[in-house]
């Protein structure tokens, strides 16, 4: 049926098209042997094919822009009409007699055009007949393009200041009022339209009136380039006129493009001067217009230009440019019951950005902004519509990427109030850009407070908020998110250690609420932190005003073992005992011994209670005993305590190679190179030659269980810590061992029981050039190796 | 009497002119069969001065008891054919009985004449003026010829020319009221005037304003009326809302009018009426009719 309708309608233009190309013939013909009364009885038939309803805005459109065509040429042929002595006022008289109202206004304008031209009238008196006279055409389509003819070959002849038709004193308003009255006349046709026909086609108007729309907003335009509007005019006459009909058509479709034509046809200091009588409308427009699209181009409009001419910005100031806008808002909001809460959030995204950009100084206004949106958004809970989120992902985006500084953003108190209405997916996201903020722009954060505040506004990732703790996360985005949390406690620092206490207090506070999933994630990076903190204070360890408050590294430890117990709760042993370590280094060169012992008995805790897993086993005793090795604050008792426990853990791992490795490697507990206090020979020897029973182990097992003797890979690693200690100097370590070792393993490799490996042979047979290197090297070193036989 | 006329040649020419036949104004005027021939243009007072020419064919006697000129002015009803109503008539005599041998030229004046009423040409009606020149005869009929010549009487401005204003409706359907600047035009005026609309509940299609013109004849249970519309010309396009108001402006040299007739001796009468037509989409008509006097004015060169 539609396409039926758009058939029939092809059709109809082909024969309006067809009917006015006829008479234009005919009426050519007429013109060129100069007859007027044909011409005009031509003309007159063929602009009678504009008299059609049958056809859409579009295709009457086209069938207009042809007739605008022949009337070119008419109006050509009235001008020659003159210059052969008819006089322009009985061509204008002549052209009324034509019957029908709609060919014989065409041609009134043509020969008007004529007339001004000819200047034997005033232009202002002939444009006022022609614009009083288009009245006859109360059909909204032919009116419309009837006035928009006027409007075409009137706009060059305007009695402007300057122009060649200009007038009397009064001259302007003259040309004013006729573009005003036409502009008037054009709107209320075009509203019509909305109220003419079936209500079921109301959709099939809208979309007919909306392709209209620029031949009414095309007067503003001409207003715009009229010399003589300067602002005075502008404000006076032409902006509360242009208003008056914008509010009195009570047409949303007409106020939204009205609206937005006049911010966009008219300069922008215009608006800014005028900026109040704008504002007022607003709260006046009918409710289902889209103020928030309009009024946010306003202020865009305004930011750029405050951001383009500098000289402009006292101007901003001196009219109050901020407040009045932000009560125009208010007033909106107000008058408009039902706007959705997206509506009322775009609004003040755009203000806040117009702020931003206009006053980047006042930070007050910006917080004002955002105490007025949390007054709107007050009282209707948590925000569920998707758009209305994402603009206020907008809004509180703003201040961020204005001032590339969290810091700032941080002094509006305002801030994470709004926060509170997102939804916590969105969040998480606001949190997400505020630290990406932090990161992007490497803004420290250096006291508590703001600490405390940056945590506010993240705390959708810090912490499960009401009803998220059975969302399901996806795991990726989850890490993705916490490390980023991290990062940002990098970020925190002060150089001053109390501030920085503080900081790492407020910290762990927030953090500690987080949950055992995040826990891993964020309990790491303040612990190095602190230990940061630890390793700048240990150079002042003695408090110089002996105040009992100051931070000591003692506190921060005490601190620590708390933050780390909660990691052991979760449980994460493995980290939590990592950690432990960590500190217990840290308490070491802090010469803090009961503090490291502390924290070496959670650990060794820890390691017995907590992990079971045997791989675990092996790193967490390679960590101990690595970490233990460089300790040197324990006295005798405690490091013997703790060797032996060390000790003790290896021969107790469950698989004999790694038992052989752990028992070998204790080796090093008992002698550490640079301290003379601690160099037990004895013991290394026994930890080596108990590693060697393993592997002497590890190799019958291996022998009885897959008939193979395996690999001699242990046997050399022991060789090569023989070789370790005999160089630094232990006496128990022997030639005679050396060389006994040496031949079990080239006994070993060449059974045929040994699988043959070829790592293992290349191990050995370094080792060997090593020591041939050593005798051959000669000095001290060579001496040593010398009685090595290889 | 005709029948002689054919049966024996008229044995003379006759022809009339005026004094000033080569100055004045001459006006077209449509005869009988249709043809358009130029004649000269009087007005009432004038005198009307001219000359007969009688020539007899050659070597022809023309005998006669008299000959004679007079001016008629008759008005004639078609449906009453072949009767003339003289309000007008006047005599000369030209030449006393005799003989004429060779051509003669008789002098004739008419010295202000009262010409009231104007020459017409309506449907049932004709108002005419004659100049109808006679040689009487014995036995034979006599020779009778005639010239017309168009009268047209002028009015000065009047000094009176109220507007016409009225508001006129369908109750809670239409309310319009409309103003015309004068109800008295002359017949190159332009009517210029507004039409405001008050109520608008129906959907009008378009608005026209038609210019009518009545003319009756003959009086009593013989009266006949015919209405002819001479103008349409349309004034809106479309459906206009209330509060709108819409120009007028109705330039009336394009149309053949005629002053307004009022009760020509008793005769007829021609009227014209201003017709305002409202067409709404069902092409229902609403009217509203208004007389308007017309007069011919003095046009000051």
């Amino acid at each position: 049926m539609m396409a039926g309708v758009a058939e029939d309608e092809e059709k109809w233009l082909a024969a309006g098209i067809a009917g006015l190309q006829q008479n234009a013939f005919y009426m050519h013909r007429a013109m060129d042997s100069n007859n007027l009364r044909d011409a005009l009885k031509y003309s007159a038939q063929m602009l009678s094919e504009l008299r059609t309803s049958k056809l859409s805005p579009h295709k009457y459109y086209e069938l207009y822009m042809r007739a605008f065509d022949e009337l070119r040429k008419v109006e050509i042929f009235f001008k020659e009409e003159t210059q052969r002595g008819c006089s322009v006022v009985d061509l204008y008289e002549l052209v009324q007699h034509a019957g029908n109202i709609l060919p014989r206004l065409y041609l009134l304008c043509t020969v008007g055009s004529v007339y001004i031209k000819s200047k034997e009238a005033p232009a202002k008196d002939i444009l006022k007949d022609l614009v009083e006279m288009c009245r006859g055409i109360q059909h909204p389509l032919r009116g419309l393009f009837l006035r928009s003819y006027l409007s075409q070959v009137s706009r060059d002849k305007l009695p402007d200041i300057g122009s060649e038709y200009e007038g009397d004193a009064d001259t302007i308003m003259d040309a004013v009022e006729f573009v005003l009255q036409n502009f008037t006349e054009m709107n209320k046709l075009w509203v019509r339209m909305q109220h003419q026909g079936p209500a079921r086609e109301k959709e099939r108007r809208e979309k007919e009136r909306s392709e209209l729309r620029d031949l009414v907003g095309k007067n503003l335009h001409v207003l715009s380039q009229i010399e003589g509007v300067d602002l005075d005019l502008y404000k006076e006459t032409v902006l509360p006129r242009v208003l008056e009909q914008v509010v009195n058509c009570k047409d949303d479709i007409a106020q939204h493009y009205l609206m937005d034509c006049i911010i966009q046809v008219f300069p922008d200091e215009y608006h800014l001067q005028t900026l109040e009588i704008l504002l007022d409308v607003f709260p006046q427009l009918q409710p289902s217009v889209d103020i928030k699209t309009v009024l946010s181009q306003l202020m865009e409009r305004l930011s750029n230009y405050a951001a383009l001419s500098a000289e402009a910005l006292p101007e901003f100031l001196q009219v109050e440019a901020f407040s009045k806008l932000n009560n125009a808002i208010g007033k909106v909001i107000e008058a408009q019951a039902d706007m959705p809460v997206f509506g009322a959030v775009t609004l003040y995204s755009s203000l806040l950005k117009f702020s931003l950009h206009v006053h980047p100084d006042r930070l007050d206004y910006a917080d004002q902004v955002l105490g007025s949106c949390v007054k709107q958004l007050s009282g209707r809970g948590k925000i569920e519509d998707s758009k209305a989120t994402k603009q206020i992902v907008a809004l509180l985006s703003a201040p961020l990427e204005k001032y590339n500084n969290v810091v700032t953003a941080l002094k509006l108190s305002n801030y994470p109030r709004v926060l509170e209405y997102l939804d916590n997916e969105t969040n998480k996201v606001m949190a997400s850009v505020v630290i990406q903020s932090v990161m992007k722009n490497n803004t420290r954060i250096t006291t508590a407070e703001k600490v405390e505040a940056l945590f506010e506004l993240i705390k959708g990732l810090i912490k499960d908020l009401d009803g998220t703790a059975h969302d399901e996360v996806d795991e990726e985005d989850f890490k993705e998110e916490q490390n980023s949390v991290a990062r940002l406690i990098q970020m925190l620092h002060n150089d001053d250690p109390e501030e920085m206490f503080k900081i790492i207090s407020a910290v762990r506070k927030h953090i500690l609420s987080g949950g055992s999933k995040r826990l891993p994630f964020t309990v790491p990076p303040l612990v190095f932190s602190s230990l940061k903190l630890v390793r700048q204070l240990q150079g002042q360890e003695e408090n110089p005003f002996g105040d009992e408050a100051a931070t000591t590294p003692k506190k921060i430890f005490q601190l620590l073992n708390q933050i780390i117990e909660a990691l052991a709760n979760i449980p994460v042993p493995d980290l939590a005992l990592r950690l432990y370590l960590q500190c217990a280094e840290a308490a070491n060169d802090c010469d803090l011994e009961p503090v490291a012992y502390e924290f070496f008995t959670q650990a060794y805790i820890l390691y017995e209670e907590e992990i079971s897993d045997s791989k675990a086993q092996i790193t967490a005793i390679h960590l101990i005993i690595g970490t233990l090795q460089r300790m040197h604050v324990f006295g005798v008792e405690n490091r013997d305590t703790l060797t032996h426990k060390a000790t003790g853990y290896s021969a107790k791992l469950l698989k004999k190679p790694d038992q052989c490795r752990a028992v070998y490697a204790c080796s090093h507990l008992f002698w550490v190179d640079d301290q003379d206090n601690m160099k037990d020979g004895e013991r290394v020897l026994l930890c080596l030659k108990r590693a060697l029973r393993i592997a002497n182990a590890a190799q019958q097992m291996s022998n009885v269980t897959r008939g193979t003797t395996g690999s001699v890979t242990l046997f050399v690693e022991i060789l090569n810590k023989y070789l370790y200690f005999f160089e630094k100097g232990n006496p128990q370590i022997t030639v005679a061992a050396i060389q006994s070792l040496i031949e079990v393993i080239t006994c070993e490799m060449q059974s045929d029981t040994s699988a043959a490996d070829p790592t293992a042979d290349a191990f050995f047979a370094s080792t060997l050039r090593y020591i041939q290197f050593q005798k051959q090297k000669g000095g001290a070193a060579g001496e040593k190796y010398g009685p090595i036989k290889v | 009497m005709n029948f002689l006329i054919g049966a024996f040649k008229p044995p003379c020419n006759v022809s009339i002119t005026f004094a000033d036949g080569r100055t004045r104004k001459q006006v077209s005027l449509k005869r009988d069969n249709g043809q358009t021939i130029m004649v000269p243009l009087f007005q009432s007072q004038e005198s009307i001065m001219g000359e007969v020419v009688v020539e007899p064919f050659q070597g022809k006697k023309l005998e006669h008891t008299g000959v004679k000129i007079e001016l008629l002015g008759q008005i004639e009803l078609y449906f009453d054919k072949g009767n003339f109503y003289d309000f007008t008539s006047l005599v000369r005599e030209l030449d006393v009985p005799g003989e004429l041998y060779e051509r003669k030229t008789y002098p004739f004046e008419f010295s202000t004449v009262e010409m009231p009423y104007e020459s017409y040409n309506g449907i049932n009606v004709r108002l005419r003026y004659i100049l109808k020149v006679t040689i009487s005869r014995n036995i034979v009929s006599d020779i009778v010829d005639s010239q017309d010549f168009v009268v047209r009487n002028y009015t000065p401005l009047p000094s009176i020319n109220n507007s016409i204003k009225m508001e006129v409706g369908i109750e809670d359907c239409l309310h319009i009221e409309f103003e015309y600047g004068k109800s008295k035009v002359h017949l190159k005026d332009v009517i210029i005037g507004k039409i405001y609309f008050l109520l608008v509940r129906i959907k009008i299609k378009s608005m026209e304003l038609e210019i009518r013109r009545r003319e009756s004849t003959g009086s009593g249970p013989n009266t006949y009326v015919e209405t002819e519309t001479l103008a349409k010309y349309e004034l809106m396009d479309g459906a206009p809302v209330r509060g709108e108001s819409i120009p007028v402006r109705l330039f009336l040299s394009p149309y053949e009018l005629t002053p307004t007739y009022r009760n020509i001796n008793n005769k007829f009468s021609v009227k014209y009426y201003l017709n305002l037509v409202l067409v709404d989409e069902e092409d229902r008509r609403y009217f509203k009719q208004q007389e308007i006097t017309v007069y011919r004015l003095l046009e000051t060169p």
